[in-house]
């Protein structure tokens, strides 16, 4: 069988149903088997655009996404998408065509060392030495990619190995020794998180996306509703808790709710679970948290004390763990729940006098936080929301109540401009039946906008909501806000013109400037069919609030 | 308020965190890797990304040829020593890694002098060279060429005794290090 063939039925006794990609001259062999492979493959119009939609697929079905690139160029663009995956941890394939094996090493046409630089930022990578090796190599970077903390993979293979015929044979197994993920948890030290949990009188739950990444949702709001605890999840873990529970803090970290960081501020317990005290949760880290004793449970061990050393590690994965940890809590002898009535009290008065907030427009003005609330409104609280990076980011965030994991994607470890569309398209051809919208900012959107033309060539029906405010947004934030409101090079005036650009890309385009009909407008744009890119034209100079400013305390967080 | 009652309660004030602190020593870390291309380059750029230095690093093949030896030192002073340990563990090629005690390790060194002597001075060191048990590998007119093997400690003793001669150029190759008795490194 060719190589390339075998490569095929590889990616299909892994559940592959799409690939996202584009090919080139150290490709074309694999691209050859796509011919009648029988796997669907949907041609981006930029590899970084592939990447991210692999990525965007991941987290909406929370199966392995998979992007081709060609050598050189196609790979060096899939590096950013790579960074993001391994920064968010989503679980990615990238299979990237190389040069000839007697051309590695002589600066060969679009020659470039994609092990060496993608090496810092992979879970793991193979380069391929002999084209008997491609099977086992896709199945191992599969078994990688989606175990243990997910991650991206890199399968490097040279233009003449995939040319090659190989006796292939499905693999049943796969063989890495030096790769044991826990994902058990130790029993003891949950029975001791369980009776910590119960002897605490202020405890917070502190999830991240790795209760997301683990299907554990449910495992976690039986552990929160076992008793009255306070929870709150980091901008990757939204919908891991549904957001209309009474117990739900709001998200915490730099553009957190006052109630989850003053919590987290005061507690005497924290248990976090899949998430790893980012400098954007912790404010000043010798100030973080200073009354509690840490509970720290996540599947990748390097994680347990990087930051913040934890008084009760336990390493393992967040759905099996917290399933034992609520059997090990309900069996605990008279849990007391008024212990934490004081708590209660003195967070009810925090959501009482801070809750989210900003000043409505009294002339007809679209503020940008109400833009969201509008699309809350419009999408009837049931999409899946991807996000780009920037002010509207951090609003969706905040007025988007996510109640589903997987409902919620955007890029946050690595903060990825760009990152929205393609993750939309994803998201969608993951997700067909469901509504996929973007919101993305007017710098964002314009970083990947060439895979509109993938959505409308593949009716890929996405809704994009562009918060149009003519500027870097937050970028401009921080020069008001910390540079003396010196501006630089932040403002993008009117350009480009996104509803022309839309109708140039064979999708619709709507522009929106009415905050009276906007609610309407919207839910008319997401049943118009195909893309849509509507540009809504929203408040220019608003800051997003509250914010724990760089480097400070949580406790002091303005705005 | 008052102390917890029944045994499924602690005293959160009694918990303690796991340390993660520096230990103030130096490390030998013995790890078994896959002898594999491109481990040593995902070993020393983790270092590199993670701002570990490392001090020295030998790699060389083992009694099994599907595997390699990666002996590394480092600073327990200015790393904690269980994330560089742990951050290790997670590159795929990294099938066990030892912190080696350092009263049941066995460490040696391997070290070349390029000394300038003529005359006199040339039985002077040839003799410093034989109280360390050292061997003169090459001499020519105006300078000896010594081997000396064993720890880092007396190494770094030998090259402050011939540095005033006139030392033109020293060559180590780092220690590697093996666990005392019968149980495997
Ligand atoms: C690729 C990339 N370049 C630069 C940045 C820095 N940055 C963060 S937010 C932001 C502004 C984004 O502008 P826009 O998409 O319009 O969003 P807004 O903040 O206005 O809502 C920039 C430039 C980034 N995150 N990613
Ligand atoms: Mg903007």
């Amino acid at each position: 069988m060719r190589a390339v063939d075998a490569i095929m039925e590889c990616l299909k006794a892994e559940g592959v149903d799409v690939v996202f990609g584009l090919p080139g001259g150290a490709n074309l062999p694999t691209y050859d088997a796509f011919v009648d492979g029988g796997i669907r493959h949907v041609l981006v119009r930029h590899e970084a655009g592939g990447g991210h939609a692999a990525e965007g697929y991941a987290k909406a079905t929370g199966k392995v996404g998979v992007a081709f690139a060609t050598s050189g160029p196609g790979a060096t663009n899939v590096v950013t998408p790579i960074v993001d995956a391994m920064m968010d941890s989503v679980p990615t394939v990238f299979i990237t065509g190389q040069v000839r094996t007697d051309l590695i090493g002589t600066d060969g046409f679009q020659e470039t060392d994609t092990l060496g630089i993608t090496m810092p930022v992979v879970k793991h990578s193979f380069q391929i030495r002999s084209p008997q090796e491609i099977p086992r190599a896709i199945h191992e970077a599969f078994y990688l990619a989606r175990s243990g903390r997910p991650g991206p993979v890199v399968v490097d293979i040279p233009q003449d190995l995939s040319r090659a015929d190989i006796d292939y044979e499905p693999i049943g197994d796969v063989h890495l020794p030096g790769y044991q993920p826990t994902t058990d948890g130790n029993a003891k030290q949950i029975r001791q998180a369980a009776k910590a949990m119960a002897s605490a009188r202020r405890p917070v739950v502190y999830a991240g996306g790795g209760v997301v990444n683990a299907n554990a949702a449910k495992e976690l709001t039986d552990f929160v509703t076992s008793d009255r605890f306070p929870v709150t999840c980091t901008l990757m873990g939204l919908g891991a808790f549904p957001a209309p529970h009474p117990q739900w803090l709001g998200m915490l970290g730099m553009h957190g709710t006052r109630a989850a960081n003053y919590a987290m501020d005061e507690a005497d317990l924290i248990c976090c679970i899949g998430a790893r005290f980012d400098d954007r949760i912790t404010g000043k880290l010798s100030e973080f948290a200073p009354h509690a004793k840490f509970i720290h449970i996540d599947v990748d061990p390097a994680e347990i004390s990087k930051n913040v050393p934890a008084h009760i590690p336990i390493v393992g994965d967040a759905k099996s763990v917290l399933a034992k940890l609520v059997k090990e809590y309900r069996a605990l002898d008279s849990v007391d729940s008024s212990r934490m009535d004081e708590w209660w009290a003195r967070i009810e008065a925090w959501r009482k006098d801070h809750p989210l907030r900003y000043d409505d427009s009294t002339d007809g003005e679209i503020k940008p936080q109400y833009m969201v609330q509008a699309l809350y409104e419009a999408t009837g609280g049931d999409a899946i929301v991807c996000s780009d990076v920037g002010q509207h980011q951090m609003w969706a965030a905040q007025y988007y109540h996510f109640d589903q994991p997987r409902r919620w994607i955007n890029s946050g470890g690595l903060g990825t401009m760009g990152f929205g569309l393609p993750a939309a398209m994803g998201a969608q051809v993951g997700c067909p039946d469901q509504t996929v919208v973007c919101i993305s900012g007017d710098g964002s959107i314009q970083m990947n906008l060439q895979e509109l033309a993938t959505c409308a060539q593949n009716e890929i029906p996405v809704k994009i909501f562009i918060m149009n405010n003519g500027y870097l947004g937050m970028v401009r934030q921080w020069q008001e806000l910390f540079w003396d409101n010196r501006y630089s090079h932040v403002d993008m005036g009117t350009f480009p013109d996104f509803v022309k650009v839309a109708e140039a890309y064979g999708a619709t385009g709507l522009r929106l400037t009415e905050k009276s009909t906007l609610v309407d407008d919207m839910k008319a744009a997401l049943q118009t069919p195909g893309p849509v890119m509507v540009d809504v034209r929203v408040t220019r100079e608003e800051n997003t609030y509250p914010m724990i400013s760089p480097g400070m305390p949580a406790r002091d967080m303005v705005g | 308020m008052g102390e917890p009652a029944t045994k499924d309660r602690l005293s959160l004030e009694d918990l303690e965190a796991t340390t993660n602190l520096r230990s103030g020593r130096k490390h030998i870390l013995s790890i078994l890797v896959e002898n594999k291309a491109g481990v040593l380059t995902r070993v020393a750029g983790l270092f590199a990304r993670r701002g570990f230095n490392i001090d020295t690093l030998t790699v060389g093949p083992t009694e099994d040829e599907q595997f390699s030896r990666i002996t590394l030192t480092f600073d327990g002073a200015m790393h904690p020593v269980d994330q560089v340990t742990k951050q290790l563990h997670k590159l795929i090629n990294v099938l066990k890694i030892r912190d080696l005690e350092p009263n049941d390790t066995v460490a040696r060194e391997l070290a070349l002098f390029k000394v300038a002597v003529e005359g006199p001075q040339r039985a002077e060191v040839m003799q410093i060279c034989e109280i360390f048990r050292g061997k003169v590998v090459d001499v020519t007119r105006r300078s000896v060429i010594l081997e000396i093997t064993g720890t880092t400690d007396k190494v770094e003793a030998f090259e402050r005794m011939v540095r005033p001669f006139g030392l033109i150029e020293m060559m180590r190759t780092g220690e590697i290090a093996i666990s005392r008795g019968r149980g495997e490194t």
